[in-house]
Order: C-alpha cells, then sequence, then structure tokens
C-alpha cells in the first residue's frame, strides 16, 4: 500500500468498523482510534516527505497512477508536495480535535461519526489527487456528507441553512465543472492528448482566450467554497446551524479546499486568465476582507461573528493568491493552515460555551472569565491570534501576505493591499468586543456560577489545536520553507 | 402477401386503426375504453411488423417473432391493467379517468 | 559582550511568565510573588552587569561605543528579505535595559504589598513577567519587524494589565481603548516597515541607519505626493511611536489607562511601555535625520512640543491624582520628542538626543517614585480622587517625603535628577529654534505648577472624612518607594553625554548658567503659584476657575477629545459603517441568493400545473409532440 492511498483506505476502514459499533462508548472509541492512526499517517508522511524531498526535486512526490476511466483518460493520480502535507496534517489535527469535541454527542452516535469520517475522506482525497477528475470527486465527497451533517444534527434553522449550504456549493461546483472542462477540452492544445492531469497540464500553453474565459469559472467555482464575497452567505448560516464538530470541520478544512483548488487548479493552469482576471478579484477579495470584519462587528451571535471573522481570514487567502508572487502565496498557505486551526479551536470554544449556558447570544452571556476560567482564557488566546498578535500564526501569515502584496509596485495593488492591512484594525475591536461583553464584566446570570468544569476531552480537544497555532507563531521557519521551496515550480509557471 | 394489395394500402390501413386508438385514448373517460383504444394502437403496430416483415424482408422472420412477443406482452400488460382498473373502481366506486387525477406532482 | 548572558534577560521573565501562566491554580500566591521578584532580580543583576561590561570594560573602537549584534533569521520574505530574530547592544538598548529592569523591579517589590489579597495575585505576577519580558525583547530588537513583534506583544500585556480587574466596567472599556488606539497607531507603523522593506530591502537597524546604507543614500531615488517614500515611511513609523507613547492627538487611551492597579501604571504607563516610541525614534534617528533634511524630524518636534503643552495644560485641571499623573506622563514624553527633534547628529550638535535619553532614564525614576507614591496615598485612602485627599503627611511621612523629591525632580529643581535633563533639553531646543525653547521653558513653569499643585493637594490642607485613619504603607511598599528617591537624587550625574549620544563617540557637556537659570526661576515660580493656590484652603483656585469659565471647563473636558473619538467610533464607524453593512448583508447580499432560491420556487409553483395528473392530457402532449417533430424533420430533411 503506497503511503498517500491509506490516506483513502483509512478512513473506508474507520468506517466499516463504525458500522459495527453499538453505541455511543464504541462508536466514539474508534472515532478516536481512526483519528490518532490518521494523525499518525500524516505525521509520518511529513518525515517521509522531508525524506524524499532531500534526493527528490520532482514537483509532486509518491506519485501514482492508476488508469480509472480510459475513454477520457481519467486517472487515479495521486502525489503531494510540501503544501497539500501541511494542510493533511491540518485535516487530521481538526478531524481528531472534532472527535474529541464531539465526546458527549447523544443523537445517532455512529451515524454521525460515519458521515464526519466520509467527509474527512473527501478531503484527504482532494489534498492528494493531482488528476482533476479525481480530485472533482473528492470534493463532491466531502461537500455532500455536509448536508446530512447539518440537517440532522444542527440546531435551529438547520434545514434551511443545510439547503442553502448545499445548493451554493453545488451551484459553484457546477461552475466549477464547466471551468474543469473547458480546461481539459484545451488540454491538446499542444497537440497532445486529451488529459486531467494537473501536471500534463501544465506544461500545455491553453490558449489566451480559453484562458481568459475559463480562469473566472474555475476561479468562482472554488472561491464559492472559500466564502469570497459575495457569495458566502451559506457560511454563516451554516455554521450557526451545524453541530460544532462539523463548523470546525467546515470552517477549519473545508473551506480550505476552496483557496487550495484555486491555488492549485486556476492559478497553475490558468496562469495569463489569473493575470486578465486578477485586478477584479482583487477588489472582491479586498472588499470580503473588510466587509466581513466590519460585519462581524455587529453580530450578536458568537458563530456569526466567527462565520464573518472567517470571511475576513479566507478573504485575506483569495487576495493573496492573486497577488501572484511567492512570498504572498506563502502567506496564503500558512494562512490556510493558521486560519484553519484558529477558526476550529474558536468553534470549538464556542460549542463549550453553548453546551454550557445554553445561549450564543454575547449580550445575554457576562463575566464567564470568573466562572470557566479555562474556557475563557483559551478564548482570549484564541482572539488573541484572531487579531494577528506576534507568537501565533496569523500574524507570521498576514505579515507574508501583506509584505508579499506589497511586492506589486502599482497605486491599485497598494491600495486594495491598504484597506486590507486595515482590517487588523476592525479585527482588534471585533474580537476585543466580544471579549469585553462575554468574558469580562460581572456575571449576568446567577445560574452561570455552577457551570461544569472543563472535561479532560474539551482540554485535549483545545491543546491539539492550540499547540500548533503557538507552534507556528513562535517558529515559523520549517513550514514557511517547506511551502516555499513548493512554491517553485508555481511559480515559475507564472511568470 | 396478398395479391393485388399493395403495401401502402395496408400501412394506410395500419395508420387509421392508430389514429383511431390514439383519439380513443385520449377522448374516452372511462378507463376500459382506454385500455381497448391502447390495444387497437399495439394491433396496429403489430400489423406493420407483420406487414413489413412481409413485404420487405420476406427471406426473415424477425417481424412475426416480435408480433407473437407483442401479444404476449401486451396480454400480460392487459392483465396488469385490468388489475389497476379493478383496484381503483374498489377504492372510488368508479372507472372514470378523472378519478385518477391525483396522482400527480 | 556574553551572548547568554544577554539572551537569559529576556527568558527568565518568559519562563516566570510560562511557569506563572500554566500553573496559576497550584501556586501559592506568595509563593508566586517570590517568583517573579527572584526572577526579575536576576534580570536585573543579568542587566547591571552587561551596562558595566558595555560601557566600562568593552573597549572603545576610535572612541565609539560598537554595537554589537547576534541574530538568526526567523522567517524568510523573499531571498533578500527576511525577519531576523536576535539581540542588539548599543548605548541606548543598555541604557533601556537598566530602565527597564531598576522600574520593574521595584514594581515587583512594591506589587507583593500593593496586591495583597486580590484574588488574581499569581495571574498579576505572570502578566507583569510578561510584559517585562516583551519590553526586554523591544528593547533589544535588531530589526523593525523584530521590534514590531514585541511592540505588540508590550501592548497586549498594557491590555491585560489596564483590564486586570475585569469585572469593572470602566476597567475593560480602558484596556480595550488603550488596545485600540494603539493598534491604529500600529497600522500605520506596520504600513511605515513593508515601505522600508519594499524600497531598501532590509529591515535591520544597523543597515538603515548606515549613512552608506540604502535607506539613506536612496531616499531620493522615488517619491509620493512630493514627499520621498522614505519620509512617508518614517512618518508612518512615528505615527505608531506616537500612538504607544500617548503623543496628540492619540493621548486619549493614556488617561484611561490609569484603570489599571497604579504599581501597573508606575511600570507601563509611565516608565517603560509609553516610552517605547521616543525609543524607536531614537533607534532610527540617524535615518530620522538624515533622509530629507530631517522633514520627519521636524514633525516629531512639534508633534511633541504640542503634546507637551496640551498635556501640561490639562493636567492643571484634572482631579484624579492618577490621571494628573498621566497626563504629567504625556507632556514629558512630548518633551522627549521635543528633544529628539531639535538634535543634531555629531558630537555636542547631538545634546538633543542625549537630552531626550537623559530625560528619559530620570523620568523613568522620578515618574514611577510618583506613581507608587500615588498608589501609597490610594492604598491608605481608597480613593483616587484629589477632594477626598489631604493632610496627610502627617500619616505618611515616608511617602510625603519621597513625593516631594520626586515632584521637585520633575519640577527641575538642582540637584536632582530632573534638573540636568531637562536643562540639556533647553539648551538643545534654544539652539534649535526659539519659539520651541519658549515652549519648553512655559511648559517647565506649568510641570511645577500642576505637580505641586498635586503635592499640596494631598500632602497639605486639612483633614478629611477618613473612614479609617490612613497609615504609612507596609515595608514591601516604602522600600521600592526609597530606592527610587535615593536613585532621583542621584540619576542626574550620570555622565550621559560621555556614554549615550546619538554618533555613539560622547561629548564633553557643560552647564549653560543662564539657560539653567531661567529653568529654574519659571520652576519656583509655578511652585510659588501653587504654594499660593493650594497651600491653605482658600477659594483663589475656584475664583480663578470661575474667571476663566470657558477655558477652565475645556481643559478639564480634556478639550473634549474623547468625546470626539466616540463619536468617530461610535456613531461613525459602528453605527454608520459597520450596522449599514450588517444590515446591506442580510438584506441584499442574502437576499439576492434568497431570491434565486425562491424565484426558483414560484417559477417551479407555476409550471407544476402542465403536469395535470390526466393520464390523456400527456398522451396528447405526447402525440402532438411527436406530429410536431415530425413535421419539423421532414421540413428540415426535405430542403
Amino acid at each position: 500500500m503506497d503511503i498517500l492511498t491509506l490516506f483513502v483506505v483509512v478512513p473506508v476502514l474507520v468506517i466499516l468498523a463504525l458500522i459495527f459499533t453499538k453505541d455511543l462508548k464504541q462508536a466514539r472509541i474508534v472515532s478516536m482510534i481512526g483519528g490518532l492512526i490518521q494523525l499518525g499517517i500524516a505525521i509520518n508522511l511529513l518525515f517521509a516527505y522531508f525524506r524524499e524531498r532531500a534526493v527528490n526535486d520532482a514537483v509532486m512526490l509518491f506519485t501514482r497512477d492508476l488508469v480509472w476511466f480510459e475513454q477520457f483518460n481519467i486517472h487515479y493520480a495521486i502525489g503531494v508536495d510540501g503544501i497539500s502535507v501541511a494542510l493533511i496534517l491540518l485535516t487530521s489535527i481538526v478531524v481528531l480535535a472534532g472527535v474529541f469535541i464531539s465526546w458527549k454527542m447523544q443523537d445517532l452516535p455512529k451515524e454521525f461519526f460515519i458521515a464526519l469520517i466520509v467527509l474527512a475522506s473527501g478531503v484527504y482525497g482532494f489534498f492528494i489527487s493531482i488528476d482533476l477528475f479525481t480530485m472533482l470527486v473528492f470534493y463532491e465527497i466531502a461537500v455532500i456528507p455536509m448536508y446530512l451533517l447539518i440537517g440532522i444534527w444542527g440546531s435551529g434553522n438547520k434545514e434551511y441553512s443545510a439547503m442553502k449550504l448545499t445548493l451554493m456549493l453545488m451551484g459553484a461546483s457546477a461552475v466549477l465543472m464547466v471551468g474543469i472542462l473547458g480546461i481539459y477540452f484545451n488540454s491538446d492544445a499542444d497537440g497532445g492528448a486529451l488529459t486531467f492531469n494537473i501536471l500534463e497540464i501544465a506544461q500545455v500553453n491553453i490558449p489566451f482566450e480559453a484562458q481568459k474565459l475559463f480562469f473566472p469559472l474555475t476561479f468562482m467555482g472554488f472561491a464559492v467554497l472559500g466564502a469570497l464575497f459575495p457569495f458566502h452567505t451559506w457560511s454563516p448560516d451554516g455554521h450557526a446551524s451545524a453541530p460544532t464538530a462539523v463548523s470546525m470541520l467546515h470552517a477549519g478544512v473545508l473551506m480550505k479546499l476552496g483557496g487550495y483548488g484555486i491555488f492549485r487548479v486556476a492559478m497553475f493552469l490558468l496562469p495569463a486568465g489569473a493575470l486578465e482576471w486578477s485586478w477584479f478579484f482583487i477588489i472582491l477579495s479586498a472588499t470580503g476582507v473588510i466587509y466581513g470584519a466590519f460585519a462581524a462587528l455587529r453580530q450578536t451571535d458568537l458563530k456569526y461573528i466567527n462565520a464573518y471573522a472567517s470571511v475576513s481570514h479566507l478573504g485575506m487567502v483569495t487576495f493573496a493568491l492573486l497577488m501572484l508572487n511567492k512570498t504572498a502565496w506563502n502567506g496564503a498557505i500558512l494562512q490556510s493552515l493558521s486560519h484553519g486551526f484558529m477558526t476550529a479551536l474558536f468553534f470549538a470554544l464556542i460549542g463549550m460555551i453553548y453546551g454550557r449556558t445554553h445561549t450564543r447570544d454575547i449580550t445575554k452571556l457576562g463575566g464567564l472569565l470568573k466562572v470557566i476560567p479555562f474556557i475563557s482564557v483559551v478564548y482570549v488566546i484564541a482572539g488573541m491570534a484572531l487579531l494577528g498578535l506576534p507568537g501565533f500564526s496569523g500574524f507570521v501569515a498576514e505579515m507574508n501576505i501583506f509584505m508579499g502584496a506589497f511586492q506589486q509596485d502599482s497605486m491599485f495593488y497598494r491600495i486594495a493591499t491598504i484597506v486590507s492591512i486595515s482590517a487588523i484594525v476592525v479585527t482588534a475591536v471585533y474580537v476585543l468586543r466580544v471579549v469585553g461583553i462575554m468574558l469580562m464584566g460581572p456575571v449576568k446570570n446567577e445560574a452561570y456560577n455552577q457551570l461544569e468544569a472543563t472535561t479532560w476531552f474539551e482540554k485535549t480537544g483545545i491543546a491539539l489545536l492550540l499547540i500548533p497555532i503557538i507552534g507556528i507563531g513562535v517558529a515559523p521557519l520549517w513550514i514557511s520553507n517547506l511551502i516555499m521551496e513548493s512554491l517553485q515550480p508555481f511559480i515559475q509557471g507564472v511568470l | 402477401m396478398i395479391p393485388g394489395v399493395s403495401i401502402n394500402e395496408i400501412l394506410t390501413l395500419t395508420s387509421i386503426l392508430f389514429f383511431i386508438g390514439v383519439y380513443g385514448f385520449i377522448t374516452r373517460k372511462n378507463l376500459i375504453s382506454m385500455l381497448i383504444s391502447l390495444e387497437l394502437i399495439l394491433n396496429s403496430s403489430i400489423i406493420n411488423f407483420v406487414v413489413i416483415n412481409k413485404y420487405l424482408y420476406p427471406e426473415l422472420l424477425q417481424g412475426m417473432v416480435y408480433s407473437i412477443f407483442i401479444i404476449a406482452v401486451a396480454a400480460a400488460e392487459t392483465a396488469l391493467a385490468v388489475a389497476i382498473i379493478i383496484n381503483i373502481y374498489r377504492r372510488t366506486g368508479s372507472v372514470e379517468v378523472s378519478e385518477t387525477e391525483t396522482m400527480k406532482y | 559582550m556574553n551572548l547568554i548572558n544577554l539572551l537569559l534577560i529576556p527568558a527568565i521573565p518568559l519562563v516566570v511568565f510560562l511557569v506563572l501562566g500554566i500553573f496559576s491554580h497550584k501556586i501559592k500566591p506568595a509563593a508566586s510573588g517570590v517568583i517573579g521578584v527572584a526572577g526579575l532580580a536576576t534580570s536585573t543583576l543579568l542587566s547591571y552587569y552587561t551596562a558595566w561590561q558595555y560601557f566600562f570594560v568593552t573597549e572603545k573602537v576610535n572612541g565609539v561605543y560598537q554595537t554589537f549584534v547576534e541574530k538568526t533569521v526567523w522567517i524568510n520574505f523573499t531571498d533578500t528579505l527576511h525577519i531576523d530574530m536576535g539581540v542588539l547592544v548599543d548605548p541606548i538598548s543598555v541604557m533601556m535595559l537598566i530602565v527597564v529592569s531598576t522600574v520593574s523591579l521595584m514594581v515587583h517589590i512594591y506589587s507583593r504589598g500593593y496586591m495583597k489579597g486580590d484574588d488574581g495575585y499569581t495571574r498579576f505576577f505572570a502578566y507583569l513577567s510578561l510584559f517585562t519580558f516583551s519590553m526586554y525583547g523591544l528593547v533589544l530588537a535588531t530589526n523593525l519587524f523584530q521590534i514590531y513583534i514585541f511592540w505588540e506583544l508590550v501592548g497586549v500585556s498594557s491590555f491585560l494589565l489596564i483590564g486586570y480587574y475585569y469585572t469593572k466596567t470602566s476597567a475593560i472599556a480602558a484596556a480595550k481603548k488603550a488596545f485600540i488606539v494603539t493598534r491604529f497607531a500600529d497600522f500605520g507603523f506596520l504600513i511605515g516597515i513593508f515601505i522600508i522593506g519594499f524600497y531598501t530591502n532590509t529591515f535591520d537597524f544597523q543597515l538603515l541607519n548606515d549613512p552608506q546604507g540604502p535607506a539613506i543614500l536612496t531616499w531620493a531615488s522615488s517619491s509620493f505626493m512630493g514627499l520621498s517614500v522614505i519620509t512617508w515611511a518614517l512618518i508612518l513609523i512615528f505615527m505608531g511611536g506616537a500612538g504607544k507613547s500617548a503623543m496628540f492627538p492619540l493621548h486619549v487611551w493614556l488617561p484611561d489607562a490609569m484603570e489599571g492597579p497604579t504599581p501597573v501604571s508606575a511600570l507601563i504607563h509611565a516608565a517603560t511601555m509609553v516610552v517605547a516610541g521616543v525609543y524607536l525614534v531614537a533607534r532610527l534617528f540617524p535615518m530620522f535625520y538624515m533622509v530629507e533634511d530631517g522633514f520627519a524630524l521636524q514633525i516629531v518636534t512639534y508633534v511633541g512640543a504640542f503634546s507637551a503643552l496640551f498635556a501640561a495644560i490639562i493636567a492643571i485641571t484634572q482631579t484624579d491624582i492618577k490621571r494628573v499623573l498621566a497626563f504629567s506622563t504625556m507632556s514629558q514624553l512630548g518633551y522627549m520628542m521635543m528633544a529628539l527633534g531639535v538634535s543634531g547628529f555629531d558630537g555636542h550638535e547631538g545634546v538633543g538626543y542625549m537630552a531626550s535619553m537623559f530625560h528619559l532614564f530620570t523620568h523613568a525614576m522620578f515618574k514611577a517614585l510618583l506613581f507608587l507614591g500615588a498608589g501609597s496615598v490610594i492604598h491608605a485612602v481608597h480613593s483616587n480622587l484629589l477632594q477626598d485627599m489631604g493632610g496627610l503627611r502627617k500619616y505618611m511621612p515616608v511617602t510625603n517625603i519621597t513625593f516631594l523629591i520626586a515632584a521637585l525632580a520633575i519640577a527641575g529643581v538642582p540637584p536632582l535628577a530632573g534638573f540636568w535633563s531637562k536643562d540639556e533639553i533647553l539648551v538643545a531646543a534654544y539652539s534649535n529654534s526659539q519659539f520651541i525653547y519658549g515652549i519648553g521653558v512655559f511648559v517647565a513653569g506649568l510641570t511645577a505648577f500642576y505637580m505641586f499643585r498635586l503635592y499640596f493637594g494631598i500632602f497639605w490642607g486639612k483633614d478629611r472624612q477618613y473612614k479609617h485613619t490612613p497609615h504609612e504603607s507596609p515595608a514591601s511598599m516604602t522600600i521600592p518607594l526609597i530606592v527610587l528617591a535615593v536613585l532621583t537624587m542621584v540619576a542626574g550625574f550620570v555622565p550621559f553625554s560621555e556614554l549615550v549620544t546619538a554618533d555613539k563617540a560622547g561629548f564633553e557637556a557643560h552647564l549653560n548658567l543662564p539657560l539653567a537659570a531661567i529653568a529654574v526661576g519659571v520652576g519656583a515660580l509655578g511652585i510659588f503659584f501653587a504654594w499660593i493656590f493650594y497651600k491653605k484652603e482658600n477659594d483663589l483656585a475656584s475664583r480663578f476657575a470661575t474667571a476663566f469659565g470657558s477655558l477652565y471647563k475645556w481643559t478639564s473636558h480634556k478639550f473634549y477629545f474623547d468625546e470626539i473619538y466616540l463619536f468617530v467610533a461610535r456613531t461613525i464607524f459602528f453605527k454608520n459603517v459597520a450596522a449599514p453593512i450588517a444590515k446591506f448583508d442580510k438584506k441584499i447580499v442574502d437576499g439576492t441568493m434568497e431570491g434565486i432560491g425562491n424565484q426558483t420556487v414560484v417559477i417551479s409553483g407555476k409550471i407544476k400545473g402542465w403536469q395535470s395528473g390526466r393520464v390523456q392530457d400527456y398522451a396528447f402532449a405526447f402525440i402532438g409532440g411527436v406530429v410536431i417533430l415530425a413535421l419539423v424533420f421532414i421540413y428540415i430533411f426535405n430542403n
């Protein structure tokens, strides 16, 4: 068994095992073991990658190619570079943390964990595939369970949210499908055969007209998943209704597929189209960055605040990708990672607060620092990470993005960059607003004085997410180098 | 092959038969009558099979075989249809086609 | 220079912070105080050792103090641009090490008494250690980005400490305000850093300050709106510095920051963190001085001078003793900025730079002393307000004497520390511009006046209705007071002009007698007026207040700056930007998406009627369709 296919096989095995479990206790143990194995193979992959990279300078390592559907030249083609390795690591950590956070899942635990792991396997598959068609298949595998997870285990207006989320993402993937088929049918431009293989298409000079036509489609298709303004409205509702672990996985990992897809497909395969269209999408992204921050300022529901914060932070990812240089791209990938950990942590904390107080309305909460100090302190730390305090991963990512954006020497780019940077001030305001209202101040409700203390599994989940945030923030060099050297072939392709 | 009768005449006849069936199927209100109209349509097509086989490809037998096949299927289908109609009658007390309108959307 | 020693200085407070932070529930309060003080005492010893080594053991080369740098790459941006982490030792960083260590150690010791019995005792010491660590990092930074990193960390420790009493609404608001205002200033700072990074391809202080380096040699190569981009960058960087140092108009957070515990005010908002802005300008002084003939430096001068005057005027009318001290701090910081602004570079020309650093040093000592003294008073009477105090000299002799020493020092009475440094500043200002000098002298008079208004108001006059008789603070609080008072007396005799100068070479400083006499005279005049107004209870002050009614009102409301900021923040941004955006999102953006969905439902509702359920209709449609298609095909194929 090769090292990458394991990422598809292990989840399938876990799902099979889950089918035979009887109750919550067994289901969560099996899921936890499955999560640990996934984390194990992800770490193993990281070290294997370092070893292999030392002797092999191909674009993708551990490649494997099996014909899947011959008529259309569809292959099960897989391979990884530093970027996918980093994102796989992120996924495995968030999945494991998600299992810990769902330790007390009451309704239909078995089915819940199955859906969760189906989602995870789709994400893994997406990150390892280098065949556009396979990628798209895994993408759908990742998106569909979302409907069930929100619709069945959600809260509030869950059917509506689930439907909205699914429809918007499906609409996006229809657009994406057109874009990908467009790439496919132009992949013979240099006289070769039609192919879905990314590395082969990258060698082809796709005609400029086709790039101009298909870049926006591909970009939009992925960007909706990355909550690009103005196609972000599924995310606040979706997050608000989703159960905790699902919000974590969705905001932490699934939304990263958007940025990753833009980078790997739209940017890499259609560079001329990217140059042609970048101004338009830069306007959208920069607007999204500041817009999301301001919208977050007015929300009172914790999950809405976080969802709009995600719009703002993921706007920075697309913004950075469009800057078309190595520094900004490095920042974009780092931001994906960092936002993944941070937002998962936030949703976990919100879930814990909600589980205890049964409200997410910040105006009804107050003085939590006194009654649930552990959660509150971690919330403050997460808030500080979100507003880009040095020592946390967000700072490293944002500085890379802004520095990269500053390399573009023209008035338009400068203004867009400064608008985006100004979001750090607004971010500080909305983070402190929540901290001030919810955590500090007098205890608003007598009943809050008897809140349950933090349990070991909650602490484990938090620690899993907090360690990488601080790790990347304090010592960013190794992960930045890991990403940086993988960017080399891409940047050459673009320029 | 009937001497003196050309294929055109027979096909005209079957066309007429077919459209009588169609007309009956569309206009009749009674389910049984509609079923009978359906049989007319089937019969016209069976005749077509046979005639075309006989006139154009006399050395082959497929047309004949398929005619028998269709007759068999038609019989089975009629049996089913009558069973359904009887069930509808039991439920609604009539065999009017307007009673079956609710099975929509 | 010993690298390990240097690294231990910030590392010890960091370790203390982590230990106290992580095990906060398992450590007894008494133990945490001891751990905090012991850790910091070690750092302080190491700092002193470093200073001694640097100034007196390491050889000067050609009469110039050498800069010692040790660094490693922290993250790469491009092939040439990277952030380093490291330590830089030169005269001003060593001086700052001494200031931070001394004041921080005193505040640590003092807090053991002041915070006794508080719930968050351990938390308090953890925060103090975090702050001290960040401040050491800031001081030792080797490049702009490193200083920015620690700049943010001191900002957050300041936030945590101002909001230490987190159940108090005013404290929360003050903490948020401090963080957000400085964050806004840092936004400018950050853009300035990016501009410098882009145009000079380095963040390194040594390269930037090198007269042959990329920044100073090539500043003229690109310009924006009539000014060199490097000048713009410096102005933006100064914006960051102005935010931290509470320069006008970014000063609004500092008075409110007094909501924090008093030792915090002494450490962060008087002696160390707020001087970071001055330190930043001093750190980049060659750049400020040499790029575009010091255009940015002129801005520094005027902002500094104006802030000094502005704050001194407000300080006269404030009734909260900590706020008086806060405005006094702002005024003195303006003084330091002004001194930097009027400074030259070489030899005796650089007297302003030297004076600024000197004043920073002495001010740290006597302002910390004033705050700790005020803390001691507040500890005794449980109120911040001047009208609740009076006649305390009988009850608190040590506090009285030390406070008097500090007040005399800040008023510029020889031979106390403030006299020497203030005199040098006035000398520098005099040689640069009469106007600035005039402001300087006037502010000196005002300073003496409001400081003695405070002193007489607290320690003289009649006794008030005290709930219980005030008493002198415990030894843990008075010992730091005494130590700082001694330092205030001797700090003026440190030969600063030989140690800390712009060109690092040192020069011979001498007292300018006429100027010194004027300064002392003005200070004495201020004290004299305060004595008339406030020594005995009388209605002179209130008569004056009514006579200058509107002026009094404006100053006591701090010229309504808080209200302006509140208006901008709340009415403009919160109500007229954020709220419409949130509504726009709900109604228009989401509404459009929703509309697409709803329209689909509506349309499908309309066309679903075609599916009538009548099998005959279907058959008819089917046959009709076949016939039409047949006709179409026949038509097509016949042509």
